[in-house]
């Protein structure tokens, strides 16, 4: 017996679907799916939504941190409670041990997320993982909105926007060649408010440094950054204590934080949804180098 | 480059609409903004040929749905201002053209996702480029959509790729289409002059057998008709764009929930041995077998009677899973796992659907086919067809004929070029549960995809 009515779907409930339906699919076409997860909202998001497909089993990968070494402890900390509840093995690939022995240099002004390609691509061929899951949106950057659900990233890990498969219907075509992977985005039609909106619907655990709380800061590119090991201020930055919150979680080096007082996930959705700046904008210096920086970082086989 | 050119030039804030003031730092969001866990979903795609202001209209709703903020104003500000731009003018199309090809050359290559939302509903805007391999983008912005709104430059009235637009939205049976007639302004709001496109348009859905069209006078660059009323269109007493977006039934809403079940089984869940360490209760799982999918269409409940493709056994639904949540039902278009009373030999590429609907498996087909890859289809090339979860090797027996895309016509052909649009047989190595594409738009929709390279090469649509 059918029940007469249900009540339409919710736009939420519509992207859970089809997140799910994303990572079931690559999970049943592919050999060695990886997930990239650092503990952020978005990958803590598409983990969450994995251990959703496959209940009452467990995850059926393992997941990968490309560890730039500049990290909030209070992170990592999150993320290893997180592999332990779920059951999951976790592969780190350090840029420390690259940089250690030569094969990449620091760059200038510090910062290390452009450097996590190159021991990202390698622990993607050391793993032969040929899909691997990341938490990107298309609504974080003009480059990432052309972005494909599934795409294809050839032996050197690059990304062709020029000749990107068309993605029609749910139909994905995960077709490869040896030493070709894809790269797969189930959360590519969510925004930062669905996520915030979805994380306090689901009770989701994110690490503390999301909600307001007092921390050591100072100003810098019209950002608060955190004191910390591997970002000191200059002279003349000011030190101060601030309420502050942090929108996206990166790099420490470049990652900034926002004043804040949204102690918990329904009041982030109230400031989200009030924002009148992008959460990239408000928080990646690394993004603000030129106007096509994630693009060319995507093309060299960033995520 | 000069800011007269209101095809990819716009004041923003003109007489119209909120955010009046040019300068990113007034762009704000009020308060109490749309929550997404209430409102329904709704995609669309926005078609229209070169000049006739597509970038301008696609800005505009963002603007006015408050979903461009400031960095990324102040950042097509900068950028528009390096390009020659007067102070406070912006090219919209930066705002949209998210790849440094695209910038450069000042062409839109690929289709791009945009996200908003009111409080009715949420949004996905694939915005499809008109110009370059306008087929393979408009199918790949259409293919999902709910509605697709093209424009039409009110100087020029409805234009061969008008026609074509709206031939690809017909064959793609998309529910809804909207025409918007832009640049009412630049015709002096003149109603005989609208009226005039609008009996054309609705001539031209009508002969393309497009169900649901409406026809609207719009000015994107200053804002009539998009978001609220125009008192300068008087004669017009339909709804704007937007209320037309936020009331036209969706997919999700509609016919999928109504129709017959139909769950393209993805994958067997059989934990044993691997269950989560979070399920407190192991002894209850530990014959699971739960076959997971997202439901294409109708709703299953706990106790129904249903049959199995292929082999057609009946059996009933014992437990369901919705987004790994135990329920007592549920309706496309959820992603679900479903266990059921009998051991039966499921696997990827099975259908589970209600009782007393099991499809006929085919093993030939024919197919109104969208060629997206520069090489050619031709009779005897074998293909892998992808059909929900199942993946088959197939033949191309032969092409029947091409379509002339201004009027639908059938034309004599041996084979399909890039972007053309006709009739094909295919012949399948196993059978497939097809239904024609018109009566279910999931069970009737394959991809063509090249056995060598893996390369998409067409979309394809069951006709018989």
């Amino acid at each position: 017996m059918s029940t007469p009515t249900i009540d339409p779907l919710s736009a939420l409930d519509v992207l859970e679907a089809e997140a799910i339906h994303i990572i079931r699919e690559v999970v049943a076409e592919f050999e060695r799916p990886v997930l990239l997860f650092s503990g952020g909202k978005d990958s803590v998001l598409v983990l969450h939504l994995a251990a959703r497909a496959f209940a009452p089993g467990r995850v059926p990968f393992p997941v990968l941190h490309v560890d730039t070494g500049h990290n909030f402890p209070e992170v990592i900390a999150f993320r290893d409670e997180t592999v332990r509840r779920l059951g999951l093995r976790l592969e780190v690939a350090r840029v420390q041990d690259y940089i250690d022995d030569g094969r990449l240099a620091e760059r200038p002004d510090g910062t290390r997320n452009p450097l996590q390609t190159q021991p990202l691509l390698d622990a993607i061929a050391y793993g032969r993982h040929d899909a691997v899951f990341g938490g990107a949106r298309r609504d974080e950057d003009k480059a990432r909105a052309k972005e494909r659900i599934i795409s294809l990233r050839d032996e050197f890990g690059q990304w062709d926007p020029r000749n990107q498969r068309p993605e029609l219907w749910s139909l994905y075509n995960g077709r490869h060649l040896p030493g070709q992977h894809v790269r797969v985005f189930p959360i590519s039609n969510w925004t930062e408010l669905d996520v915030w909106s979805y994380i306090e619907r689901e009770r989701i655990p994110l690490p503390p440094l999301y909600f307001a709380h007092e921390r050591e800061v100072f100003r810098r590119d019209g950002m608060w950054r955190a004191v910390g090991e591997v970002s000191q201020p200059r002279a003349g930055e000011q030190v101060e204590r601030r309420v502050v919150r942090y929108r996206t979680v990166g790099d420490m080096s470049c990652t900034g934080a926002v004043e804040s007082d949204a102690a918990d996930a329904a009041s982030v959705v109230a400031e989200v949804a009030r924002s009148t700046i992008t959460e990239r904008g408000a928080t990646r210096a690394d993004d603000r180098i030129s106007e096509a920086a994630m693009e060319d970082r995507k093309k060299d086989g960033y995520f | 480059m000069t800011i007269t050119d209101v095809s990819t030039a716009a004041r923003l804030g003109g007489s119209k609409g909120p955010g009046q003031d040019a300068s990113a730092s007034s762009a704000t969001r009020e308060a109490g903004s749309p929550s997404p866990s209430k409102g329904t979903l709704f995609r669309f795609a926005t078609a229209g040929s070169v000049d006739d202001g597509k970038s301008t209209l696609v800005g505009r709703l963002l603007h006015d749905a408050k979903a461009i903020l400031a960095d990324q104003l102040d950042q097509v500000q900068a950028v528009s201002r390096q390009r020659g731009f007067a102070h406070g003018d912006f090219d919209f199309a930066l705002l949209t053209d998210g790849l440094r090809a695209e910038r450069e050359q000042g062409i839109t290559i690929d289709v791009a996702y945009r996200y908003f939302a009111t409080d009715r509903r949420s949004f996905i805007l694939a915005d499809c480029p008109g110009h370059v391999q306008y087929t393979r983008n408009m199918v790949t912005g259409s293919a999902t959509a709910d509605a697709v709104v093209v424009l039409v430059d009110a100087r020029n009235g409805i234009v061969e790729q008008t026609r074509r637009h709206l031939a690809v939205v017909s064959l793609l049976r998309v529910p809804h289409v909207i025409i918007a007639v832009n640049k009412i302004d630049l015709i002096g709001f003149d109603e005989d002059g609208f009226r005039d496109i609008e009996r054309e348009a609705l001539a031209v859905a009508d002969q393309l057998g497009l169900r649901d069209a409406h026809v609207l006078p719009v000015s994107a660059l200053e804002g009539d008709n998009i978001v609220e009323r125009s008192e300068r269109t008087p004669w017009y007493d339909g709804d704007t764009l937007i209320g037309l977006l936020e009331t036209r039934p969706g997919a999700d809403e509609s016919d999928a929930a109504t129709s017959p079940l139909r769950l393209p089984v993805q994958l067997v869940l059989r934990p044993q041995g691997g269950l989560s360490p979070e399920v407190r209760s192991p002894e209850r799982y530990r014959d699971f077998r739960g076959f997971a999918g997202r439901i294409a269409s109708g709703q299953v409940a706990v106790g129904d009677r249903v049959e199995v493709f292929p082999g057609g056994h009946t059996t009933i639904v014992t437990g369901i899973l919705v987004a790994g949540e135990r329920a007592e039902a549920a309706v496309a278009t959820q992603s679900v796992a479903v266990t059921l009373a009998h051991q039966l030999d499921v696997a990827r590429g099975a259908v589970i659907v209600a009782a007393g609907t099991l499809p006929a498996g085919r093993r030939e087909a024919v197919v109104e086919l969208f060629q997206l890859d520069a090489r050619e289809v031709i009779a005897g090339s074998k293909v892998l067809a992808k059909h929900g979860t199942a993946t088959v090797q197939a033949l191309i027996v032969e092409v029947l004929d091409r379509r002339d895309l201004e009027t639908l016509a059938h034309e004599p052909a041996a084979v399909l070029a890039v972007n053309e649009i006709g009739r094909v047989r295919l012949r399948f190595a196993a059978d497939l549960p097809l239904v024609p594409y018109t009566t279910d738009r999931a069970g009737g929709s394959l991809v063509l995809i090249h056995p060598g390279d893996g390369a998409t090469l067409a979309a394809a649509t069951v006709v018989d």
